[in-house]
């Protein structure tokens, strides 16, 4: 199962391959804001993650996510979910 | 309370300031389908989805005149309150042969047969599995459904598989939603593909024909006919607003006990039905597109004649040929300018920006009908080839914009 600093570890990654990343990424940053992503480059952006870290996040879990930390709140129980 | 689309309203302020309101254009007249009247001078129209050109069509309009004439304006409500008109069950059948369908039920628009069908088909505890790339009236359809919605990538049966297998041990019916022609760019779903995964997981499939109804297939059903898998597509969604030259839209389905979606389907239940004068055209486009293949080969020869001849200026064309063809755009300020210039010249498109598109992306896009002329096909690529050198946008720029 995927913790916290696990996840956190893999947006970065994630963000880094697809070329989003702009600074220090924490719990607190802002996807819309912070990241420069529109709300297509977001859904896009964790689709990209649901691939690398092969798991499902149902759109109706989008609504959640604002920050990096709600992103990673979301793949935490959704790991543990589809194991 | 208005106050939330202070935003929406400068990005649409700085999008109108280059000149036109790319979403408010207002003809003075429509002349024909490939016509009409913009403050006083000729427009060639390549962006209204009137593809096999019925519109104009004498007989449909004689038809709805007849219509409009013995009953009436309009139905004046939905058809489990005010009543079922002889025209409604009688499309609905007309419809059914023409798809080879047990069951047909219409809708007053195609918006509202994705809502309608989809809320209704998928309850609490089903999934739902749509493309990244779905239209608009397909995510509503989902929000309004209770079911768990789940996004695979745009054409990639692959993530389809993927998907399912991660939700392969939740309970539930599973209802996989794909288009024929995607509407922005014009390309297929990998349909033969995508009937194998349906088939692995036991899972359902719905595909919504909009754009390719008329279009595709040896009789016009669509991509499902042309792929030769329509025995594995379990529900068939479709419009009476492009091909068929009016508006409304279609469910359709082999299933034992389809009639319960009329009292399930609230986008059916709650709205007015459709009126006399649109059944009747409705009715008599599909007899004059069955009895007129050469309508669908004049579309795709016209389709090909736009792609090659933008092709051949030095743009970069992301689909194959089709009825819809999309000039990708390096910015959003270009695509403002280059459809603004477009209609001067005389060539109105649609202007296509995000979210609406793929990827965010801003389109030009263009959709052809049967009905243009060689020569108005080739004033058009001119025309869009003449604005593309002006702004400096043939070949390297767009090419980026891939």
């Amino acid at each position: 199962m995927l913790d916290e600093q696990a996840a956190l570890r893999e947006i970065t990654a994630a963000l880094e391959e697809s070329g989003k990343l702009t600074g220090p990424v924490t719990m607190e940053t802002s996807i819309l804001h912070d990241l420069n992503l529109d709300s297509v480059g977001a859904i896009d952006f964790v689709m990209l993650l649901e691939t690398r870290l092969d798991t499902v996040i149902p759109m109706d879990r989008m609504a959640e996510i604002e920050t990096i930390g709600d992103l990673v709140r979301v793949l935490t129980s959704q790991a543990s979910a589809a194991n | 309370m208005l106050e939330k689309f202070r935003a929406l309203r400068a990005e649409h302020a700085a999008v109108s300031a280059a000149g036109r309101d790319p979403f408010g254009v207002a003809f003075d007249t429509v002349l024909s389908a490939t016509e009409a009247v913009l403050e006083g001078r000729r427009v060639l129209l390549l962006g209204t989805n009137n593809y096999l050109g019925l519109t104009f069509d004498p007989d449909c309009i004689e038809d709805a005149a007849e219509a409009v004439r013995s009953l009436g304006t309009g139905t004046t409500g939905s058809r489990i309150a005010n009543g079922t008109y002889g025209g409604h069950a009688a499309l609905e059948a007309r419809l059914a042969r023409f798809l080879g369908r047990r069951s047909a039920m219409v809708f007053t628009t195609g918006y509202q047969a994705n809502l309608g069908a989809l809320a209704a088909l998928a309850g609490r505890g089903d999934h739902l599995l749509l493309d990244a790339d779905s239209h608009a009236s397909i995510y509503d359809g989902a929000r309004l459904s209770a079911a768990q919605v789940t996004r695979f990538r745009h054409n990639d049966p692959d993530d389809l598989r993927r998907r399912l297998r991660h939700l392969s041990s939740q309970p539930g019916e599973k209802l996989i939603v794909a288009e024929g022609i995607y509407s922005m760019l014009g390309d297929t779903a990998p349909l033969r593909e995508i009937v194998e995964v349906k088939r692995e997981a036991g899972a359902w499939l719905l595909v919504d024909e909009a754009h390719s109804l008329g279009v595709l297939g040896e009789s016009g059903r669509g991509l499902a006919e042309a792929e030769g898998v329509e025995a594995e597509v379990d529900f068939v969604v479709g419009t009476f607003s492009k091909s068929l030259g009016a508006i409304g839209g279609f469910l359709a389905s082999d299933l034992d006990g389809f009639d319960a979606l009329r009292l399930s389907a609230r986008a059916y239940m709650f709205t007015a039905s459709l009126p006399p004068s649109t059944v009747a055209s409705v009715t008599r486009a599909i007899e004059v597109m069955e009895a007129r293949p050469e309508l669908r080969e004049a579309l795709r020869r016209n389709g090909q004649r736009l792609h090659a001849g933008l092709s051949a200026a030095g743009f970069m064309l992301g689909a194959m040929p089709s009825p819809i063809v999309s000039l990708p755009m390096p910015d959003r300020e270009r695509a403002v300018l280059f459809w603004n210039r477009l209609l001067e010249a005389g060539v109105y498109a649609n202007l296509a920006l995000g979210p609406a598109t793929p990827g965010g992306k801003p389109l030009l896009r263009m959709s052809v009908s049967a009905l243009l002329t060689p020569a108005q096909i080739d004033a058009a690529v001119l025309a869009v080839a003449r604005t593309g050198e002006a702004l400096g946008l043939i070949g390297t720029a767009l090419e980026a914009a891939e």
